[in-house]
């Protein structure tokens, strides 16, 4: 055959690009790659460690202090209080961060006029949200637990979680809520309804997958912070489950930081143990968030 | 005709019509802008987004139960002037309106009009289908319980789907999603959500530009039909639409001015001015 080839000038340089384009999805691949490791041997590193130590007892006993009462045959110790403390002290801060931050954000996308200080506290509400939550946790102890005199208390800790993830659920639900189309609205609007009844109808209905989405992210990144409930006071050798608003409580990454800083080398399994339970917990926060996403979404 | 041979006669007819006509505005717009017992009346109406003005004295009287059609090319300030009728412009922050715009003789932008209950009166479909994410029949409430219509919504609802000539298709699933209708039968459903609160004036912002062609002529149909029981005003981009379906015809041009408004069959066979009529023919726009 010697019929000539028509596209056979500028093969080498399609061919040099090409090249190109296959080194940038390798280096794509492996920054991929880099973050499945890392939670990968995260994840194995922990289960390994924790291996038989999340038995029955270690959910429903209080801690101790002495290993022997961890191990099969002791008197049996655990995380009772801390996960009971945790869960507490999530539902609180769910309840106060829906209505201060909803309302927040709503107020703010929907009423707020288009002027500097609007803008003003949106750029600031932006800011707290990169402020340490150390910071909230002397927060909380300066107003809380010594201002109000409410004490080393779950409600405290709940409000001082409040602060803390609370520009994070304004923030997102701003977006939400900027996510759901004008023409919806003007739909409402076009048929006589109220600026309530169009926030009511439809923008919130609509917007409130990612407002949920949003919510439980935040609930389940406050789930898992140290630093504020340390300020605050929450307790480590807490022996019963907190039973009311002004219950001394501990929690679950309390717990785990004890553990973790106790002498006993075996402590390092059951800190290990504590992280498996916190883990599990926050995955099925995840996975309820999904769910609401996919249940709730009026499009679907 | 020619763009030409139209020229001279344009420029005499007007004069005459100035003379005519009682108060001798520059903004008035040629052709017989008349008509007896107005729904509603524009007077100097200026439309302005932040420093941009984009409407310019307009005068135009809409008459009862017909369709009267808005057309002009891209950015003339059709759209506008419609979205003024029921005060949607209020939901821009930045648009400003002056002069007057009278519903049965009273000014829309008078202190003591509150612009929910003047949209209770005057209903609108928009460009895009834009249903709620919520059943057919659950549509089509919206307006009855917003507006607190609640009794026998059951019969309003078929009604207004009647109207709409939707009903036979949907009636066996009037629970399902509006959003799993089709393009066509989307923008039928938004009509009849806009009529079954019965209003007085059904705006239409260039309906059927988003549907395919048979989608386009059952909406026509429609429109027709509707002018039997409402005052229909429609922004259109298409001519020939305007021309089969509208009485009146207003024609819009660069600028934001109102230039002509007449019988639908006089624009179109015999405008008065030039560049109505080289916009008419596809000179430009």
């Amino acid at each position: 055959m010697s019929t000539s080839n028509p596209f056979a000038e500028g093969t080498e340089d399609i061919a040099r690009k090409r090249l190109i384009g296959r080194v940038f999805v390798a280096i794509c691949f492996a920054s991929t790659l880099v973050g499945i490791v890392a939670l990968v041997a995260l994840i194995v590193d922990v289960l390994y460690e924790s291996w038989g130590w999340v038995t029955w007892e270690f959910l429903t006993y209080p801690p101790s202090q002495v290993i022997e009462n961890f191990l099969p045959g002791g008197r049996g110790a655990g995380i009772y209080p801390a996960i009971v403390g945790s869960i507490f002290l999530i539902a609180l801060t769910a309840v106060f961060t829906v209505f201060l931050g909803v309302g927040a954000a709503v107020y703010l996308e929907e009423y707020a006029g288009d002027n500097w200080l609007t803008s003003f506290i949106e750029a600031n509400i932006a800011n707290l949200a990169g402020v340490p939550s150390i910071v909230y946790g002397l927060l909380g102890l300066a107003i809380f637990v010594r201002g109000i005199q409410l004490g080393s208390s779950l409600i405290a800790g709940a409000l001082t979680l409040t602060l803390l993830i609370l520009p994070i659920v304004i923030v997102s639900t701003q977006e939400a809520l900027r996510a759901v189309p004008d023409s919806q609205r003007q739909a409402a609007y076009g048929v006589g309804a109220t600026q309530w009844q169009v926030i009511r109808d439809v923008v919130l209905p609509r917007a409130l997958p990612g407002i949920m989405t949003g919510t439980i992210l935040s609930l389940s990144r406050a789930i898992g912070e140290t630093a504020p409930i340390l300020m605050v006071g929450a307790a480590t050798s807490l022996f019963v489950a907190p039973d009311g608003l002004t219950s001394p409580f501990s929690a679950m990454p309390m717990m785990i930081f004890e553990w973790a800083t106790l002498p006993e080398p075996e402590f390092q399994h059951v800190a290990a143990a504590g992280i498996v339970v916190l883990l599990t917990i926050l995955l099925l926060m995840n996975a309820i968030a999904i769910f609401i996403r996919n249940r709730y979404d009026p499009r679907s | 005709m020619t763009a030409n041979a139209g020229g001279p006669r344009t420029v005499s007819k007007a004069e005459t019509d100035d003379h005519r006509s009682e108060p001798t505005e520059d903004d008035a717009p040629l052709g017989s802008p008349r008509v007896a017992d107005p729904v509603i009346k524009s007077r100097d109406l200026d439309v302005y987004y932040g420093d941009e003005q984009a409407l310019h004295g307009i005068q135009m009287e809409i008459p009862e139960r017909k369709v009267t059609a808005l057309i002009g090319p891209s950015g003339c300030g059709k759209s506008t002037f419609l979205r003024s009728i029921n005060r949607m412009n209020d939901l821009i922050d930045i648009a400003r309106v002056e002069g007057d715009l009278r519903f049965h003789g009273k000014n829309v932008y008078d202190e003591d009009v509150d612009p929910v209950a003047l949209r209770r009166k005057i209903g609108m479909v928009f460009q895009k289908p834009n249903p709620f994410p919520k059943s057919i029949y659950d549509n089509v409430a919206y307006g009855l319980r917003v507006q607190g219509k609640d009794d026998d919504v059951d019969e309003q609802v078929h009604t207004a789907l009647e109207r709409a000539a939707l009903l036979d298709e949907v009636e066996d699933q009037l629970d399902s999603s509006g959003l799993d209708l089709s393009g066509g039968q989307q923008q039928r459903l938004c009509i009849a959500r806009a009529i079954a609160p019965d209003p007085e004036v059904i705006l239409m912002d260039e309906p059927a530009s988003a549907l395919d062609p048979v989608a386009t002529s059952k909406i026509e149909d429609l429109v027709e039909e509707l002018a039997e029981e409402y005052t229909v005003v429609i922004v259109t981009h298409n001519m020939q639409q305007a021309a089969r379906i509208s009485d009146k015809t207003a024609v819009f041009l660069t600028g934001g001015h109102l230039v002509e408004f007449d019988d639908t069959n006089k624009i179109f066979e015999n405008p008065e001015s030039e560049r109505v009529e080289d916009y008419i023919t596809g000179k430009f726009g």
